[in-house]
């Protein structure tokens, strides 16, 4: 039980370092994805250890917005690249005061 | 001093009107359907009324002077405690305990009132045909004459304080819009709101009048309250006299309320002649006397109402002495003369008559004589300033000798409307206070001092015409009507042959006992008429036998100074009003914008502001926010942390 939870806690860091640090676009949302993962996992092992099936419904709820995530989420870095030529997230800047 | 007796102040106690008196009520719906035709009927009939409506204009009033005169002969004919009629037309509103009929009283008051109004105004409703023939708002100015000849003729019929009170704003709209008549001039805009204004604080007096009359008889009939009258204490009594002495105030230009009556001469000469001299200026006295039940029971009131016109009278007449604008010379003697009538009125029952009687004389006179400056002015060119005129009598005889029945009347010539009825009130004044009565001669000769040098400069001394002005003769339209009220300057004194006047008007204003005078009255007569020869022969000396200069001459001594600045009236004003309700309104705007203002404003900056320092949190950049979002999760997970293991 543990190990899944350290897992699950590596897998997070690992996402969340990802995207506060890397700029491509693309990497960023893989690390997004893998965060998800990361609870996903803690769900799954904490349903299991409490005999329900509670953690594992989230999970899929997770999976299930993450996919409409992802499906929305690469169009919008579809649409950035294809009139900047760039997927970096700094270029994105913008939208500020 | 005369003391009244006990109840002695008549009580209005009228019978039903019936017969030709049931006609009342279409001396007021016939100027007033005229007044209706032409303001609201004109636009419609698409210019037809433009060139006709003055044919409406002035058969209405005239018809409603027949009806007055057929009234009149018919009340006549009637013993004299039998004069008081009353019709009731309608419930006009009720509220509460107040129930405010539409009714009429027809007495021997507003008998003569009617005559003067109806009459008066009629003659000067033809006299306008010819004086405003070119103007192409014609259609309109008739509309307004007989609109306040409508509203007039509500405020001497009325039979409760409320119908008055509806007359007296009727007169005030009526006046306001004929003074702005020519609205297009600048100074017209401005005499019209100066003159609505100040008649505004007078409104006040009466509107307070009328409340503390419900507050106190329940009612504002005449009958009850005069009926009532004796019931009430003298302190309540006083009040209500001087409110309605404000009232007269306002409406009669008479001291402090008197300013605007002077820049009212920016109005048609007709309309001077009518609103400004012979009729509502004279309203002031009328709601004096008619509330003699009143101020019989209140002699404080009267003594301020005495004092009030001792001064207006004198006031005016100075004012009369040095200006130059030929209808400001006669607007200044209108003043004065009111000032003699609120002093026969201010004197009580011994002065009631004597009031009307001058009132009436005045009302012929002073028409006559404005009607006749219109003439003068229509003659050179609408110039009013008499350093222009001269030697006129030649060119406008009919002018110059209708002008000068009305120059001896108001005088006092001996024989002469104004003689008679002037010197009466001298006689009464000086009977009832010396002072009033010295001052009052005083009065009389400057009288004679300012309207010989009205005399002089317009109709003699030498021609001092502008280039290119030709004085001719006015047209028939315009001096028949002179010539009808020059023959009643003169003859007016006829309704005292017999004490008529007296005695006509007791059942309204009472008996008493007459009381001698402290100089028999022929004495009186002649000390006024020598006064008033000395006047009129400085006016010689000053006027009559130098050469007259054409501009007005700058070195004068403070006494003309001050009598050219109409005795700075407008200055005290705005000293003693002007400036402090300016500096009110200065404060409340300086508290508005900076306080109030301040507060909402500093508000909105505020938060405006701190908005301006917080946007720079949002700096565009993905990854600092998902930094930001991060350690807000993290402070949540360690919230919840601490929470659950402590």
């Amino acid at each position: 039980m543990t190990d899944y939870v350290v897992l699950s806690s590596i897998l997070f860091t690992i996402g969340a370092v990802g995207v506060l640090t890397r700029r491509n676009a693309i990497v960023v949302f893989m690390c997004v994805e893998l965060m998800l993962n990361a609870c996903n996992l803690a769900l799954v092992a904490f349903a299991n250890q409490n005999g329900n099936l509670d953690g594992q419904i989230a999970a899929f709820l997770v999976m299930v917005v993450a996919a409409a995530e992802v499906v929305v989420g690469l169009a919008i870095i579809m649409t950035i690249f294809r009139t900047r030529r760039s997927a970096s997230v700094d270029d994105a800047s913008l939208l500020k005061y | 001093m005369f003391v009244l007796a006990e109840g002695a102040a008549p009580v209005v106690h009228p019978a039903a009107a019936s017969g030709v008196f049931s006609l009342l009520w279409l001396v007021i719906a016939l100027p007033m359907l005229g007044a209706v035709v032409l303001l609201v009927g004109g636009p419609l009939a698409k210019g037809r009324l433009d060139r006709n409506g003055h044919r409406i204009g002035v058969a209405l009033p005239v018809l409603a002077f027949v009806i007055s005169l057929a009234m009149f002969i018919q009340l006549l004919g009637r013993s004299s405690d039998n004069r008081q009629l009353s019709q009731h037309l309608y419930t006009w509103f009720e509220a509460g305990g107040l129930k405010v009929g539409a009714d009429l009283l027809y007495d021997p008051l507003s008998a003569l009132f009617l005559l003067l109004i109806t009459g008066v105004g009629s003659l000067i409703h033809i006299y306008s045909v010819g004086y405003m023939a070119s103007d192409e708002r014609r259609r309109r100015f008739f509309g307004y004459l007989n609109l306040f000849i409508a509203a007039m003729v509500t405020l001497v019929l009325a039979a409760n304080y409320f119908g008055v009170f509806l007359g007296w704003e009727g007169v005030g709209l009526a006046s306001y819009l004929l003074i702005g008549f020519w609205q297009y001039k600048h100074s017209a805009a401005a005499a019209a709101k100066k003159a609505f204004i100040l008649n505004r604080v007078g409104d006040i007096g009466m509107a307070m009048g009328v409340s503390l009359f419900f507050v106190t008889f329940g009612t504002t009939d005449f009958t009850t309250i005069s009926a009532n009258a004796n019931k009430v204490s003298e302190g309540t009594m006083t009040a209500l006299g001087l409110l309605l002495l404000l009232a007269a105030c306002g409406k009669s230009a008479q001291v402090p309320l008197q300013s605007w009556l002077l820049d009212a001469m920016e109005g048609p000469t007709p309309v001077s002649a009518l609103i400004h001299a012979a009729t509502m200026v004279t309203a002031g006295v009328y709601l004096i006397v008619r509330s003699n039940f009143i101020f019989d029971y209140a002699p404080h009131a009267r003594t301020a109402v005495m004092i009030v016109a001792v001064v207006t009278l004198l006031w005016g007449a100075i004012i009369g002495c040095a200006n130059d604008d030929i209808k400001k010379v006669l607007a200044g003697s209108t003043m004065s003369q009111i000032g003699y009538m609120m002093l026969g009125a201010g004197i009580g029952p011994a002065g009631y008559p004597f009031a009307i009687f001058h009132l009436l004389n005045h009302g012929f006179f002073k028409a006559d004589m404005f009607l006749g400056a219109g003439s003068v002015m229509h003659g050179m060119n609408d110039d009013v300033n008499m350093r222009h005129y001269g030697v006129l009598r030649r060119a406008m005889p009919v002018t110059f000798l209708t002008f000068a029945m009305g120059y001896l009347a108001i005088i006092g010539f001996p024989g002469f409307s104004g003689f008679w009825s002037k010197d009466r009130i001298i006689e009464e004044a000086l009977t009832q206070s010396w002072w009033a009565g010295v001052l009052a001669i005083v009065g009389a000769g400057i009288t004679g001092f300012y309207m010989t040098r009205l005399m002089f400069m317009t109709f003699f001394t030498d021609r001092r015409w502008a280039e290119g002005v030709h004085p001719h003769e006015s047209p028939p339209v315009m001096t028949v009507p002179l010539i009808v009220l020059a023959a009643l300057s003169v003859l007016g004194g006829v309704m005292l042959i017999g004490n008529w006047i007296v005695n006509f008007l007791e059942p309204v204003t009472g008996q008493i006992a007459h009381e001698n005078p402290p100089l028999s009255s022929l004495a009186i007569s002649a000390i006024v008429v020598a006064i008033v020869a000395v006047g009129v022969a400085a006016a010689w000396y000053f006027v009559g036998r130098v050469e007259v200069p054409r501009e007005a001459p700058a070195d004068v001594s403070w006494p003309v100074t001050a009598a050219r600045a109409e005795l700075y009236g407008n200055e005290i004003n705005d000293e003693l009003v002007g400036k402090p309700v300016g500096a009110l309104v200065a404060g409340s705007t300086y508290f508005d914008r900076y306080a109030v203002d301040g507060f909402v404003e500093g508000t909105a900056s505020a938060v405006g502001g701190s908005g301006l320092v917080l946007r720079r949190l949002q700096t565009g950049f993905v990854r600092s926010y998902a930094l930001s979002l991060l350690a807000g999760a993290i402070l949540v997970v360690a919230a919840l942390l601490a929470v659950n293991l402590a």
